[in-house]
């Protein structure tokens, strides 16, 4: 007998319906129109009416209309098969999609992510008698680049003893691969699919590590300066235009990771096109297989229904989690989590909740928070670790990062890559502003030269500051060199085309390498007769660097390019 | 066989509420009284009452209007019979033609699959070099002209609209001064795109509710268009307008604001016009064009800022130009590397060079001495402005990038470009 509730208001998104039968929070309920059932969650009850959240266009539903509640909260399946898909936040696969209702996304169809005809090769780990519990592997089974580890499913309390296991074979995703039996004798069946409610995280793991290996994007600004570490958490706040989504772009490409989520939320369409279109033509240096098969889509881009911008989010992560448990690195790529944020805001908005800062909830910081808290490095109870590392951009109204997403986002991440207007404009890219972000990890580089680093930008910046107000001929030849030099990293080293092969990924060694000889100029003495003459060979340097940039590592015009830029040192040593 | 109801509860602004069980959410209702009639749309149905958008506005509407409910959302005629004519935004003709009787398409329909879609990758070329070399127009690409009222934005609309190779344009006003409507009409009678054309057209005088179906109606059109395999450019001038419409209308539902006045949904609602622009994978492609005024110049305002968010770059317009910086397409690395090998560096080389022009000036403007670099830099954005930023200039890309060279091999030695030797050996001109 199912629950069936009846609609009494419709606004947006929104629908108050009247139960009868007790329900459940986040729970799933289904509103009937036209024959069709909209998908929606219910995010509050009030007396005996319950406010849902439609994933969909709410056009036709009327007072008095039909709403059955499931009683099972908003799921992801999850099981071998999710590497390349693109599923909206629902986790509907879309080509599947495309190919049902054509053009358009019609709405009311839901459609499971995971093929249920393909056959994959089980092999088991364990045998029978032996003890198991929720997260514990059963056996795997090949997918793509990665072993996907069949587990007995999370959400199963306590001991279960293996009664039997499936035979190496050929099986479906339904087909049982175990029988368990608990410790009352109740037995299971387990097969490689299971469900799991997307807001709630996955702790099959036995503790969480700090996480302190780097996670190597390639671009040189980031690791060098502003680390990742794997299982680590950052933030790309920047104004529109700065290059937040080239950037998540870029890393969703180069970064040494075992599994890359990426999560497009409420942002345009065409970005997730050129991934979904691109990526199964690019060929993965690490693994020799296309990039596709090591990515996930979730797609709720924007003028996509609204609730389901907040679902994608969490799809998403529980997708990284359950890679993770595999012992596997994970990255999740959220753009643009403000959107997110949005989407909180304007169903806030509907229920009349009373608002805070520029109108979002007063929960925001508190949803953003445990959000990020769902990244980390956790060590399995096999031994072995896997990691979700979270970067999520955010999308400040104004540009201006006083607003309650960066704020609220700041708060927990560990690191920060704020994207500067000033740096897009001069074509400074990756506009990351190397004075104002910062990061709590450990880079790919020595840390002294790092701190060099640090300072020649300081006092590069602090010159320039001083010579808006006495002009360059206020400035004397020291003070002008330590502008210069501040000049040349950024220009030769921080600053990556990214369109250029070579130049666009730069690997741990090649960084270590490059920025071993640029620590040697900024250390340098430099013997140079005027200004003039100092700016004509900081040009020619940042140009012989940038050539050598993008000299293919390991060939000979690598070590061409390397000896070009110690000539040009060696003729201006004051000090040698 | 829908009932009519005959008593409105409540009126403020353009939204009345009724008594009605048979109300559907969205959909359409027929409103009149003695004094005229109109078409509402249900925007909120709470327990019995219904509340209604009245497309012509509370003035002068009686608590006893009847409101049928016509069991269907809004519709617009679809066909070539629409080309050459001109609609209010309703949907009624403009310009004394006859009704166009037709089952017509749901307006606001669903988003595309983005399975559906395909990477961009045609240019549109437009002759300005400051689109066509440094911010590359791409079809199917959404791109905003953020301008202060005052600017020729209208004009440059026109000349690309008439530059660009397309199949058919469907223009749409909101808030236009009836002049400028005049304007569009005139510019492409004269050039003899007035066939290829169909307009919805909102003007100042017009009630506001009328103001925000119109992006819907034309994106209905063009839509359509696309689906039948032709490429469409749709313009639409003014979205600012049409956001402010958006507030209007929230205010009287009594929303909360979010920044400004403007409804916390203003981006989900400006994402799902502009997401309309399309390139199918085997059929044609929208490319939208849009006028987003900024009050007070200032791009942080919530209007310019969330569209900002949406669309695949930028146009800003000011004194006449478009500003290099600032401006940008986001689409153009998918067709400028196709064009020519120096075209992507030249044109980072160029802006880089630029913005060291525009620093210089401020040195100057303070009374620094300039140094040798700082002339070089004088004499090379004097050049700049004059041969490639000049809205009068009308130049072919490959013309341009050759303007470009020619100008920097004017003022400066190849090593202080920065661009990779292995380019300067192929273009750099022979003194």
């Amino acid at each position: 007998m199912p629950n069936v509730g009846r609609i009494v208001a419709v606004s947006g998104p929104l629908v108050t319906a009247a139960f009868e039968q007790p329900v459940v929070q986040n729970e799933v309920g289904y509103a009937e129109v036209d024959g069709l059932r909209l998908k929606a969650e219910l995010i509050r009850v009030r007396g005996d009416t319950a406010d849902l959240q439609v994933f969909e266009d709410t056009t036709g539903l009327f007072v008095g209309g039909r709403l059955e509640f499931t009683g099972e909260m908003l799921s992801a399946e999850l099981g071998p098969g999710l590497l390349g898909l693109v599923v909206d936040g629902l986790q509907n696969p879309l080509s599947e999609l495309a190919e049902a209702s054509g053009y358009f996304l019609a709405r009311g169809q839901y459609l499971a992510p995971i093929d249920r005809e393909r056959r994959w090769a089980f092999t088991p780990s364990v045998e029978a008698g032996a003890s198991v519990r929720a997260g514990d592997a059963l056996g795997a089974v090949p997918e793509g680049v990665v072993e996907h580890r069949i587990m007995v499913p999370f959400g199963w309390r306590g001991w279960w003893t293996v009664r039997e296991v499936a035979a190496a074979g050929e099986l479906r995703v339904d087909d049982a691969v175990a029988t368990l039996e608990d410790e009352a004798g109740h037995t299971r069946q387990v097969t490689m699919v299971q469900r799991w409610p997307v807001k709630v995280p996955i702790q099959a793991y036995r503790e969480r590590l700090r996480p302190d290996r780097p996670l190597v994007t390639k671009i040189r600004i980031v690791d060098t300066l502003f680390p990742v570490a794997r299982g680590g958490t950052y933030c790309i706040p920047g104004p529109f235009g700065a290059g937040k989504t080239v950037l998540q772009q870029l890393t969703s490409r180069h970064a040494e990771v075992d599994v890359v989520i990426v999560a497009a939320c409420g942002e345009r369409a065409g970005e997730v096109v050129e991934t979904l279109r691109e990526f199964p033509e690019i060929v993965d240096p690490r693994t020799g297989r296309s990039l596709m098969e090591r990515t996930v889509i979730v797609c709720n881009t924007s003028s996509m229904p609204v609730a389901a911008r907040e679902a994608s989010v969490y799809t998403a992560v529980t997708v990284a989690e359950y890679y993770r448990q595999m012992g596997l690195d994970v990255l999740l790529l959220a753009d643009s989590t403000s959107r997110w944020a949005q989407a909180l805001r304007e169903v806030s908005g509907r229920l009349e909740e009373i608002p805070g800062e520029e109108a979002f909830p007063a929960y925001l910081e508190s949803v953003v928070a445990a959000f990020y808290e769902r990244g980390g490095l956790v060590s399995l109870r096999d031994g072995s670790t896997g990691s979700v590392t979270i970067g999520g951009t955010v999308s400040p109204a104004g540009g201006n990062f006083e607003e309650p997403v960066t704020q609220a986002t700041l708060k927990v991440v560990g690191a920060f890559h704020g994207l500067s207007r000033a740096r897009s404009d001069a074509r400074r890219y990756p506009a990351i502003d190397p004075l104002d972000s910062w990061s709590h990890y450990d880079g790919v580089v020595d840390a002294d030269d790092i701190a060099l680093a640090r300072t020649v930008l300081q006092d590069g910046n602090e010159v320039a500051q001083m010579m808006k107000v006495v002009g360059e001929e206020g400035t004397g030849l020291d003070d002008f060199l330590r502008y210069l030099k501040a000049e040349y990293l950024d220009g030769a080293y921080l600053q990556q085309d990214a369109f250029d092969d070579v130049d666009g990924a730069s690997s741990a060694e090649r960084q270590a390498v490059v920025f071993g000889e640029i620590a040697r100029v900024l250390r340098a003495a430099l013997r140079l007769d005027g200004k003039d003459a100092a700016r004509r060979w900081f040009q020619t340097l940042t140009q012989a660097t940038k050539d050598w940039n993008r000299a293919p590592w390991g060939e000979a015009a690598f070590d061409e390019g390397r000896e070009r830029v110690r000539e040009l040192l060696e003729g201006v040593r004051g000090d040698a | 066989m829908h009932e009519a109801h005959t008593r409105l509860e409540r009126i403020a602004g353009s939204v009345v509420a009724v008594q009605a069980r048979d109300a559907t959410y969205r959909e359409l209702a027929q409103v009149s009284w003695p004094g005229g009639t109109s078409l509402a749309q249900v925007i909120r149905l709470d327990g019995e009452r219904a509340f209604l958008q009245v497309f012509a506005g509370g003035r002068g509407l009686p608590t006893d209007a009847r409101v049928r409910f016509l069991g269907r959302p809004m519709r617009v005629p679809a066909s070539d019979a629409l080309l050459g004519r001109v609609f209010d935004g309703a949907g009624r003709p403009r310009d004394r033609g006859p009704e166009i009787e037709e089952e017509g398409v749901d307006i606001a329909g669903p988003s595309v699959n983005p399975a559906k879609r395909i990477i961009p990758r045609t240019m549109v070329r437009t002759g300005i070099p400051m689109i066509d070399v440094f911010n590359t127009l791409v079809e199917s690409q959404k791109l905003p002209i953020f301008s202060v009222p005052g600017e020729p934005y209208h004009e440059l609309l026109a000349r690309i609209a008439l530059q660009a190779e397309v199949d058919r344009i469907v223009l749409g006003g909101m808030g236009l001064k009836h002049d400028d409507y005049l304007y569009f009409r005139d510019t492409l009678e004269e050039a003899g795109a007035l066939a290829r054309t169909v307009a919805f057209i909102h003007t100042a005088a017009d009630p506001t509710v009328e103001c925000l179906l119109v992006p819907d109606m034309v994106l209905a059109v063009a839509e359509r268009f696309a689906l039948r395999g032709e490429r469409v450019l749709v313009l639409l001038s003014d979205m600012t307008n049409f956001a402010d419409a958006l507030k209007e209308v929230a205010i009287t539902m009594e929303q909360i604001p979010s920044n400004r006045g403007y409804p916390g949904d203003l981006y989900s609602q400006l994402a799902a016009r502009y997401e309309k622009a399309v390139d199918f994978d085997d059929a044609g492609s929208i490319t939208i064009l849009a006028v987003t005024t900024m009050p007070g110049d200032d791009v942080t305002h919530p209007v310019p800022d969330n569209t900002g968010y949406i669309t695949e770059g930028q146009f800003y317009l000011r004194g006449g130009r478009i500003e290099p910086f600032g401006s940008l397409s986001r689409l153009k690395q998918l067709v400028n590397g196709d064009t020519r090998d120096d075209h992507r560096a030249l044109m980072n080389t160029m802006i880089q060079l630029y913005a060291a022009y525009r620093e210089t000036l401020e040195k100057r403007a303070m009374g620094f001495r300039m140094s040798e670099w700082d002339e070089q830099l004088l004499r090379y954005g004097v050049g700049f402005e004059e041969r490639l930023m000049d809205l009068e200039v009308d130049l072919p890309l490959e013309s341009a990038l050759d303007v470009g060279w020619a100008l920097l091999a004017e003022c400066f030695e190849p090593e202080q470009t920065g661009l990779a030797t292995a380019l300067i050996e192929r273009h750099w001109p022979a003194r």
